[in-house]
């Protein structure tokens, strides 16, 4: 798994590509902890290289959410695959997070 | 084809398992999202025995063993050897005391137990058997 991540137009985009799994959500969860700690507040996960996700990468999403929401900070993911959305939708966390289609709507969603 | 595969307890590992299971759900002819979870519901099972049960240990294994009754279910079977761990007794915590705890686990078992249709956990002498069904949507 790869993750990169830069700031574009006042957003702060952590792309990942590859799997995200029990051995590679620390990475993840470095990512977020860099954007938090830097004091971004409008993040957006660029999901559209993404392969798979497990609990694991699913945890570190989870485990962001009172954070983010304590220091009023918008996290938007996008571009998830059909097969990767369902594994969001199993466990109900598509109606606890910001999940976008496009980049766009993410954008939108994160100034909205 | 192969329906066994043999991993060392090493996480890095897990992507190996991911290739196997799917490769096989696929020349089966199994829909992408279907297999998707199954191949979720192995990894997580896998992933919680390689860290739970062999702390990680490259010289510890474990194995999976996949039976597809075409059009009718795949069964899983997932062993290893040492303290077992009855995963069907796993009580599910809430996802709202998982958030407000800010825990970055426990929701593995959770998702193999939406995903399956049936868990067993066999334990003989020193084995265990992790057995999962999953039953098959008519196309």
């Amino acid at each position: 798994m790869e993750i990169s991540s830069v700031l574009e137009a006042g957003n702060y985009v952590i792309a990942i590509n590859g799997d995200v799994d029990a051995s590679s959500s620390i990475r993840l969860d470095e990512a977020l902890a860099k954007a938090v700690e830097e004091g971004q507040q409008h993040i957006l996960i660029d999901c559209i290289d993404l392969n798979y996700i497990s609990s694991a990468g699913l945890g570190v999403f989870m485990s962001y959410i009172e954070e983010l929401k304590a220091k009023n900070i918008r996290m938007v993911l996008f571009g998830l695959s059909d097969k990767v959305k369902n594994v969001f939708m199993v466990l109900g966390l598509d109606q606890l997070l910001n999940i976008m289609d496009t980049k766009d709507q993410a954008k939108q969603q994160s100034h909205g | 084809m192969d329906n066994q595969l043999k991993v060392p307890c090493r996480k890095e590992k897990l992507k190996e398992v991911r290739v196997f299971v799917g490769n096989l759900l696929q020349q089966h002819g199994i829909p992408d999202i279907e297999a998707g979870e199954m191949v979720l519901a192995v990894d997580e099972v896998c992933a919680n025995l390689m860290i739970h049960s062999h702390n990680c240990n490259p010289k510890k294994s474990i194995g999976v063993k996949i039976n597809i009754l075409k059009g009718q279910e795949v069964v899983f079977e997932i062993t290893d050897y040492g303290v077992g761990f009855n995963f069907c007794r796993y009580k599910e915590p809430s996802l709202d005391d998982i958030i407000k705890e800010k825990k970055k686990g426990g929701v593995g078992l959770i998702l193999v137990k939406r995903i399956m249709d049936n868990m067993e956990f066999i334990r003989k002498a020193n084995r265990n058997v992790y057995r999962m069904v999953k039953k098959l949507k008519i196309a």
